[in-house]
C-alpha cells in the first residue's frame, strides 16, 4: 500500500511485514526513528517480536547474533560510531554464517564528531563478509530490505546483509513509499528455516576454535559464497519484480549509460541528484550518464565492466575515503578494467559530501566538467581553502 | 558453500589425551571403595566411571595423571603410581 | 539415553585439551552436569572455549556457542529472547559462562546489561584470577600481591598492587534474585548452587574459584587442597545472596594466610616480607568480619 512516510518509518513498516522474532538496538542518530517506530509497534501488539534494549551496539549485535543462532529471524539497525563499536561482532556474524539483517543509517565517523551523512561507516566494514546494499530512495530502502532477508536466509548463502541508507537524506526524508502487504511479502520471503541452530534436541557446537588446519577453508567458503551471490542477486531481483510488479535494486542500475561519453559512478541518495543533472545536461545535448552501484559487496565488477566498457570518461564519486589511499569505490572500480579488452579512456576519483557537506547540482556539474581535464585519484570537492589555513 | 560451521557433540573423544600423561597415573585399589563418587566428581577429564563399590576405574586413554582423584578419596583407595610400574 | 551405549549422553566429554589438574575444567563439567541436557551454553573466549572446541572436536554434549571475548551475556540474552519468541523458554536452561577477565573486565558491561534487563539466565564466572589463556596476565580479579606476567614482582613491585574487584557485590547490586560464590574445593557445593540458581527465574550470578596449576604454580594434584586453603584463610568467602540479602556463608576456623600463600609460586616473593603478608592478612580479616565467616 502506498503511504506517505519518513524513511525510518518505511523501514519499520517493512520490517513489521518481515516479522523478525528478535529485534535489538542501541540508539544513535540518525538511526533512532527506525527503532523507536519498531518499539512502538511491539508495544502496541502490532508486531510479535522480542525487542531487547541493550547497553551498547556491541551488545545489540551480540543479541541478534544469539537470536539468529537459535534459528530465529532477527533485525538490528545502527549508524556511524555504533557500527564501528559493533565491528568485532559484525565480522563474527559473517564468519559464523548467520543471516542477520542490519540497517545502517549512514553517518560520518568521528573525529571530529559529526552526526551528518556520508558513507564512511559502512564502507569501513566492507571487508567483513557481509553483503552490502546502498539505497537511492526510500522505495529502494524498503525493497532492498526484502531482498536482504530473502538472500541472507537462502540456505546456500547464510550470510548477513547490511542495507545502507543515507542518514537524514533518506532516514528523515518523507516520501510516498509502497509498503507491501504481508501476503505479498510471504510469497516472496518464506518463513526462515535455519539449517543449523542451538537446539537442545540436536546439540551442536557453534563458534569453535579453528586452527591453521581449517581456518582458511572457513574464510574461503565466505568468499566463494559472496562471489556466487553475484549470480543469485539478479535472479532474486527478477522474482521480486514478478511478485511486486516493480524493479527492486540488483547489482547496478544504468541511467543513460548506453551512449554516454561521460559517466559518474556513485552509491546511495546522491544518485537522485545526479539523475537530475544528467537529465538537465542531456536536454542540452550532452551525452552523460549515471551508473548507480547498488550491491557494493560482493563487488559486481563484471556488471560494471559491461556497463562502462564503451564509456569515454568515468568519474567515481565516493562519500568516504580510505585515508592515505583513495575512495574505496574508485579503487575497486579501476580494478574491474585492469588487463581487460576495453576500458574507459580515463577513470577519475572524487570525494564529496563528507560529514553532510551538500552535494549540489553544481558539484555534480563540476565533476562532469573536471572529467575533460587531467585524471585525478581523490579530488575533494567543495573544499573551503580558508579553513585549511587554520592553525593551532 | 558453508565450510566448517559446527562440531558434533562429544567428538573430543577422538583425542586421546592419555598420551600426555607424564610419569604418574592413578591406581584404583578397589578394596575400601564406598562408592562416594568423589573421584568421578572431581576428575577434570570426566574419564572416571563406575557404579557399585570397588568398580570405579579411570579411562587411561584420557587420564592426564593430575592425581585429584587420589587426593579426594576419603578411603585412600586410589594411589598414584609411577607410569612404568606394572599393577 | 544413547541408543547405542545405553548410557546417558555425556554433557562434557573427555579428550579436551585442558592442563592436568585444571580447576576450570573440573568446575565447568560440574556446572553442566548439574544443569542437565536441556541447557544451552554461551561461552566467552578464554581457556574453556579453547580447550573444549578445537575443530572438528568438541567436548560439549549440549548446544554450545562461542562468539567473542566479552559478549556471552549478550549472546545469551539473544538466545533467551529467541526461545521466548518460539515459546520454548520453559524447560530450557541458559548458561552464559566466562573466565574472570571475560567477566570482571572486558565482559562487565554486557554482563551488567544482562543482569539489569532481567533475563532468565545463569551467568557463571570461572575465577582463576588472571588471563591464563594468554599467558597469566593480571585481571580485575587477580588477588593482591599475586605475581603475574603483567604484575611482576621485582625491585620496586610486589606483584599485583590492587585487591580483587568485588564482582559478587557488583552483581548483587543489580537487584538480581541470586548471587553465590563457590569453589573447586567443594564439588557438591558447586552442583547444589547451580541447581538452586536454575530453579530461580531471572538473572543469576555464580562465581567459582578455580585454581590454575600453571598460573598459580602449584602441583596439579593440589588443585583441591589449594582451593580449600583459600576458603579456610578467609581469602575466598563462600557465600550466597538471595534477593539482595546475604543468606548463607560457609563458616571457617580461620588459618593464617601464609598457609595459602606458601603452596603457590605466584606468592613466593612475599613469603619473606612480613609487611606484604600483613596486607594480605588484612584482606582476609576484612572478609571474615564483613561476611561473619568465623565459626
Amino acid at each position: 500500500m502506498k503511504q506517505f512516510l519518513e524513511g525510518s518509518q518505511a523501514v519499520a513498516h517493512c520490517i513489521k511485514a518481515v516479522k523478525p522474532g528478535v529485534i535489538s538496538a542501541y540508539p544513535i542518530t540518525p538511526q533512532t526513528h527506525i527503532v523507536e517506530e519498531l518499539a512502538q509497534m511491539v508495544a502496541n501488539g502490532e508486531l510479535d517480536s522480542q525487542f531487547i534494549n541493550v547497553e551498547s551496539e556491541h551488545s545489540a549485535a551480540s543479541v541478534v547474533l544469539g537470536g539468529s543462532a537459535t534459528g530465529v529471524r532477527v533485525f538490528t539497525a545502527t549508524s556511524s560510531q555504533g557500527l564501528l563499536l559493533m565491528a568485532e561482532v559484525i565480522f563474527n556474524i559473517a564468519g559464523m554464517r548467520l543471516p542477520v539483517v542490519l540497517t545502517c543509517a549512514n553517518r560520518a565517523i568521528s573525529a571530529p564528531i559529526n552526526i551528518w551523512n556520508d558513507q564512511q561507516d559502512s564502507i569501513s566494514l566492507r571487508d567483513a563478509g557481509w553483503i552490502q546494499f546502498y539505497a537511492e530512495s526510500n522505495q529502494d530502502v524498503v525493497d532492498l530490505h526484502l531482498m536482504a532477508y530473502r538472500i541472507a536466509e537462502d540456505n546456500d548463502v547464510m550470510l548477513p546483509v547490511m542495507v545502507c541508507m543515507d542518514g537524514f537524506a533518506l532516514t528523515h526524508a518523507v516520501e510516498v513509499v509502497d509498503i507491501p502487504a504481508a501476503e505479498q511479502v510471504k510469497k516472496f520471503l518464506p518463513d526462515y528455516k535455519a539449517p543449523y541452530k542451538l537446539d537442545i534436541d540436536n546439540p551442536i557446537t557453534l563458534g569453535f576454535l579453528a586452527d591453521p588446519g581449517c581456518y582458511m577453508e572457513c574464510r574461503y567458503a565466505v568468499q566463494k559464497t559472496l562471489r556466487e551471490t553475484l549470480d543469485l542477486i539478479p535472479k532474486v531481483q527478477a522474482e521480486f519484480n514478478a511478485v511486486f510488479g516493480r524493479s527492486a535494486g540488483g547489482l547496478v542500475e544504468e541511467y543513460m549509460v548506453k551512449d554516454a561519453e561521460n559517466v559518474i559512478v556513485a552509491m546511495g541518495s546522491v544518485c537522485g541528484t545526479i539523475k537530475d543533472v544528467v537529465d538537465e545536461l542531456r536536454s542540452k545535448g550532452k551525452k552523460v550518464g549515471l551508473l548507480k552501484v547498488i550491491t557494493y559487496r560482493p563487488f559486481p565488477e563484471q556488471a560494471i565492466y559491461e556497463a562502462l566498457k564503451n564509456t569515454g570518461r568515468v568519474a567515481v564519486l565516493d562519500k568516504s575515503i580510505s585515508l592515505g589511499a583513495y575512495g574505496p569505490l574508485y579503487t575497486d572500480l579501476k580494478g574491474a578494467f585492469f588487463a581487460r579488452k576495453k576500458a574507459p579512456k580515463a577513470i577519475s576519483g572524487f570525494v564529496a559530501g563528507l560529514g553532510g557537506r551538500d552535494i549540489t547540482r553544481e558539484t555534480i556539474k563540476d565533476i562532469f566538467k573536471k572529467l575533460s581535464g587531467k585524471q585525478v585519484n581523490a579530488e575533494f570537492m567543495d573544499l573551503k581553502p580558508e579553513l585549511l589555513e587554520e592553525k593551532a | 558453500m558453508q565450510g566448517p560451521i559446527k562440531s558434533r557433540p562429544g567428538s573430543s573423544k577422538t583425542n586421546k589425551t592419555g598420551s600426555w600423561r607424564t610419569d604418574i597415573k592413578p591406581k584404583f585399589l578397589r578394596k575400601n571403595c564406598i562408592a562416594c563418587r568423589l573421584c568421578v566428581l572431581v576428575c577434570p577429564e570426566a574419564c572416571i566411571s563406575g557404579k557399585e563399590k570397588n568398580t570405579f576405574l579411570p579411562d587411561y586413554d584420557f587420564c592426564k595423571g593430575c592425581g585429584l582423584c587420589a587426593v579426594v578419596c576419603p578411603k585412600k583407595d586410589i594411589e598414584m603410581i609411577k607410569e612404568k610400574d606394572k599393577e | 539415553m544413547s541408543v547405542e551405549t545405553g548410557v546417558e549422553r555425556h554433557l562434557f566429554n573427555p579428550g579436551h585439551t585442558a592442563c592436568a589438574g585444571c580447576g576450570q575444567s573440573m568446575a565447568a563439567r560440574l556446572v553442566i552436569e548439574a544443569a542437565g541436557s536441556n541447557t544451552i551454553i554461551a561461552n566467552n573466549t578464554g581457556c574453556l572455549e579453547v580447550f573444549t572446541t578445537r575443530y572438528p572436536e568438541t567436548a560439549w554434549g549440549v548446544p554450545w556457542i562461542h562468539s567473542l571475548f566479552e559478549n556471552c551475556a549478550a549472546v545469551a540474552s539473544g538466545i533467551e529472547a529467541a526461545l521466548k519468541y518460539l515459546g520454548k523458554k520453559e524447560g530450557t536452561n541458559i548458561i552464559a559462562q566466562a573466565g574472570d577477565g571475560g567477566t570482571a573486565d572486558i565482559g562487565l558491561q554486557a554482563l551488567s546489561g544482562m543482569l539489569e534487563r532481567g533475563h532468565d539466565i545463569l551467568y557463571v564466572c570461572y575465577d582463576n584470577e588472571a588471563y591464563m589463556n594468554t599467558g597469566i596476565q593480571r585481571s580485575g580479579l587477580t588477588p593482591f600481591g599475586s605475581n603475574t606476567t603483567t604484575s611482576p614482582s621485582a625491585e620496586s613491585a610486589f606483584g599485583n598492587p590492587r585487591p580483587k574487584k568485588p564482582m559478587p557485590e557488583i552483581a548483587n547490586a543489580h537487584g538480581i534474585p541470586y548471587v553465590a560464590t563457590s569453589t573447586s574445593a567443594f564439588p557438591q557445593d558447586i552442583q547444589r548452587k547451580v541447581k538452586k540458581a536454575l530453579s530461580i527465574k531471572g538473572p543469576k550470578y555464580i562465581q567459582i574459584h578455580v585454581p590454575c596449576p600453571l598460573g598459580w604454580r602449584h602441583s596439579p594434584s593440589l588443585t583441591i587442597p589449594v582451593a580449600k586453603l583459600a576458603v579456610d584463610t578467609g581469602l575466598y568467602p563462600v557465600i550466597e545472596y538471595e534477593n539482595g540479602k546475604l543468606a548463607a556463608v560457609r563458616k571457617i576456623a580461620p588459618l593464617p594466610v601464609e598457609e595459602y600463600l606458601k603452596v603457590q609460586g605466584r606468592f613466593k616473593h612475599i613469603l619473606n616480607n612480613p609487611e606484604e603478608i600483613k596486607k594480605v592478612q588484612a584482606i582476609a580479616d576484612n572478609n571474615i568480619e564483613k561476611y561473619g565467616l568465623k565459626q
